[in-house]
């Protein structure tokens, strides 16, 4: 009996042993806090159940999202073990070694860059910006589009109305001019028994709103922010006679064709403005695509979605993410291995099932893949040609000074174009110079 | 009876009770003292002066492994000859002067009325200081719903009171009106509290002066401005001081509710000096503009505090 009990002690004990070694790991992922972090939650519970690491997350809203993260990082803080950091951070991530080049894990575990699609690989992945150093895996392909009110656009009336007033038929612009017309046709118009707008852009001031909306303007029209890649050499780039007309057109986008007191939007103002019906079309970012097309009141065959409309290129504004490690973290086996499992096609398959992005030509390539979304072949063509702002480490000084003299000459009516843009490379160049690259 | 200091020191431990017995009084004060000053010394001197040896450097707290060079007086010549920097000063001074003009006159009017005695005197106070209960994050959450020009009330009043359509015009969007918005919400908020310093003013003057002025024949005007006045000036000298450094770096509510925009037009100092130190990262330059900011508060302080003593020796 005696020998029974001690024996059944032993394997209890070991049994706790094994289970506490098991989830002896854990990880902490940092990201957003938007829908498809949601989808990477239930995502993960594959990877907790293969590893037995345990997955804990922490997810910021976005206005706090560089702030709260961005100071993480700066103060040497163990909080995050994986992090899906937005594209811009990467200079700074690594030339402060915060973040963990992971060229030898990728040779030594198999994985190839040449895997996933060449404008991902560059925005999320490369420090210098498209060398072969590697410091995330892309995680979440992601680009500025559109979405409008297919039933609005489809009724007969409208339909009449629109085709006397500019000669041609109500569709999906072709043109960002034709996203200018649509939008002031339907600014202020009475539709079932309601005012509605044209449409909702990003005017936001505080984190990247305005840049990131204006910015689809601007790449359209051609902008660049160099003449030479590399060289700094910015005047007439940023502020040549393109990038003045576009910023001239988002002006008057915003004065003429959205909803009243649309002086502070960004991506939950944009959507709540589609979503209460107020306005025809709106902009933001692919990401909430999925949650869109499932609205119950606004979703389903009540929206349809197009690309950026080009004007002189097409261009659409980057967004989304990489994965990378923390060069804090003290389970750096634990995330390596996170990124391992997360970079296999099967799972990069079921991501994109589950609404986030896959960057991965498994899931892109696949010739049914535009079948799989009513978004997914614009998703394609955006990221075709998408444009990403500066990811040099200065970018935070270099994006607030662009917010600012967008607001001041957008939303607050402040000068030119032509003055807001030189003023931007003012202030550009005097924080090239301070970083010692002038 | 024993002594209650004969019972103190036999309770002390023998080996305290030794050492403290060669110490002299001075001494015990200081041992006393000691800790008070040293985290003084370490929570507010310290990073004093170690902000001023910053802001001679090009320190950025977020490249820590980047060489930090002396940059002399740079930082304090750029932030001095930067128009933007002065802009945002104006801002910050026409925020500071018209909430505190608007708050010492609605307050003072307050406190004037609410110091009679009248059914629900006490629920009518307990009423108007509700605002000053409530925390600046709610304040500027719920205002920018009240002042949103589709569904806020603030528009819907205007356009019921004079006809202009309620989403013609925004409170916080462009059109100038942005400053004078976040001033009648500072002005909503905070008039209570001066309002509370005044009624401690008037309640604090005694009634035979009164009485004495009505002996004598004076005027209702005339007692307002001989005795009330002058009476309550002091303690309405430091509401002002309060509310002028509170508001000298007001910035959640205001970050709230504009962030600073539309454009610059709300950018008051500490939302600018936010932006320099924890967005952009330039560690030496915020430093010398937070002395700069810094040096401007103490010495406008001092002078108002030497103007408050002599308004109180009279």
């Amino acid at each position: 009996m005696k020998r029974t009990s001690l024996a059944a002690s032993a394997a209890l004990a070991l049994a706790w042993a094994a289970q506490a070694n098991a989830q002896s790991g854990e990880l902490t992922l940092c990201w957003a806090a938007w829908d498809p972090a949601n989808a990477l939650v239930e995502l993960s519970k594959d990877f907790e159940a293969q590893s037995g690491i345990k997955m804990n997350f922490e997810f910021v809203p976005w206005p706090n999202f560089a702030d709260r993260i961005l100071n993480e990082l700066n103060s040497g803080g163990q909080l995050c073990d994986l992090l899906i950091g937005d594209s811009q951070w990467i200079g700074g991530a690594a030339e402060n070694n915060w973040y963990v080049k992971l060229n030898d894990f990728f040779d030594k575990e198999g994985i190839s860059m040449d895997d996933f699609a060449p404008a991902t690989v560059y925005a999320y992945s490369t420090w210098p910006k498209g060398t072969p150093n590697y410091y995330a895996l892309p995680a979440m392909g992601d680009a500025n589009g559109w979405f409008y009110r297919k039933d609005w656009f489809a009724k007969p009336e409208i339909q009449a109305e629109f085709k006397e007033k500019y000669g041609r038929d109500l569709a999906e612009p072709k043109t960002q001019k034709e996203l200018l017309e649509i939008a002031q046709f339907f600014q202020g118009k009475e539709i079932d028994g309601k005012t509605v707008y044209g449409a909702s852009i990003f005017t936001e001031r505080g984190s990247e709103g305005i840049t990131m909306g204006a910015t689809g303007a601007l790449y359209a029209w051609g902008f660049k922010y160099e003449n030479t890649p590399g060289k700094y050499d910015m005047e007439g780039a940023v502020n040549s006679p393109a990038a003045v007309e576009a910023l001239e057109f988002y002006k008057e986008l915003y004065k003429t064709a959205t909803p009243p007191g649309y002086d502070n939007a960004y991506m939950e103002q944009s959507l709540d403005a589609f979503k209460s019906g107020q306005v025809a079309m709106a902009m933001n970012w692919f990401a909430f695509f999925p949650g869109l097309y499932a609205d119950p009141n606004t979703g389903g065959d009540k929206i349809d979605f197009f690309v950026n409309p080009a004007q002189n290129v097409a261009a659409s504004t980057l967004g989304g993410q990489g994965i990378s490690v923390v060069a804090n973290t003290d389970n750096m086996d634990g995330a390596l291995a996170y990124i391992k499992w997360f970079a296999n096609p099967d799972v990069q398959k079921k991501w994109w099932a589950a609404g986030g992005y896959s960057c991965h030509k498994a899931v892109l390539d696949d010739p049914n893949f535009v079948n799989t979304a009513p978004f997914a072949g614009d998703f394609l063509e955006a990221m075709g040609g998408v444009q990403d702002f500066w990811q040099e480490p200065a970018y935070a000084q270099l994006l607030l000074a662009m917010q600012e003299r967008l607001h001041n000459y957008i939303v607050a009516d402040q000068g030119t174009a032509q003055e807001a843009l030189d003023g931007l490379i003012a202030d550009w160049t005097e924080v090239f110079e301070d970083e010692g690259k002038l | 009876m024993t002594n209650p200091i004969d019972i103190a020191a036999k309770a002390t431990p023998a080996p305290v009770a030794r050492r403290l017995r060669g110490l002299s009084d001075r001494a015990i004060a200081w041992i006393f003292v000691a800790p008070t000053i040293f985290l003084l010394l370490a929570i507010n001197i310290f990073p004093l002066i170690w902000t001023v040896r910053l802001s001679f450097t090009n320190y950025r707290a977020n490249r820590p492994n980047e060489e930090v060079e002396w940059v002399g007086l740079r930082n304090y010549t750029r932030i001095l000859t930067d128009d933007g920097i002065w802009a945002t000063m104006q801002t910050t001074a026409h925020f500071l002067i018209w909430t505190i003009v608007l708050q010492v006159l609605i307050g003072f009017t307050l406190a004037w009325l609410i110091n009679r005695k009248f059914k629900g005197n006490d629920l009518l106070t307990t009423l108007i200081v509700l605002p000053m209960m409530l925390s600046p994050a709610v304040v500027g959450n719920f205002w920018t719903f009240l002042y949103q020009p589709q569904i806020g009330l603030v528009n819907y009043m205007v356009e019921l009171f004079t006809g202009t359509p309620a989403s013609s015009f925004s409170m916080l969007g462009p059109g100038g009106l942005a400053p004078w918005s976040i001033i009648i919400v500072d002005t909503w908020m905070w008039t209570p509290f001066v309002m509370l310093i005044c009624l401690a003013g008037l309640r604090s003057i005694p009634d035979y002066i009164y009485e004495a002025a009505e002996v004598d024949r004076a005027s209702k005007w005339r007692q307002f401005w001989t005795i009330t006045v002058p009476m309550v000036l002091p303690f309405l000298m430091l509401a002002v001081l309060f509310r002028g450094i509170e508001n000298f770096k007001m910035f959640d509510m205001v970050n709230l509710l504009t962030g600073g925009g539309p454009g610059n037009e709300t950018l008051l100092t500490s939302i600018d000096l936010k932006r320099e130190a924890f967005e952009k990262w330039r560690t030496g330059y915020s430093s010398a503009y937070a002395i700069i900011l810094f040096v401007t508060v103490f010495g406008l302080a001092s002078i108002y505090v030497k103007a408050l003593n002599k308004v109180k020796e009279r």
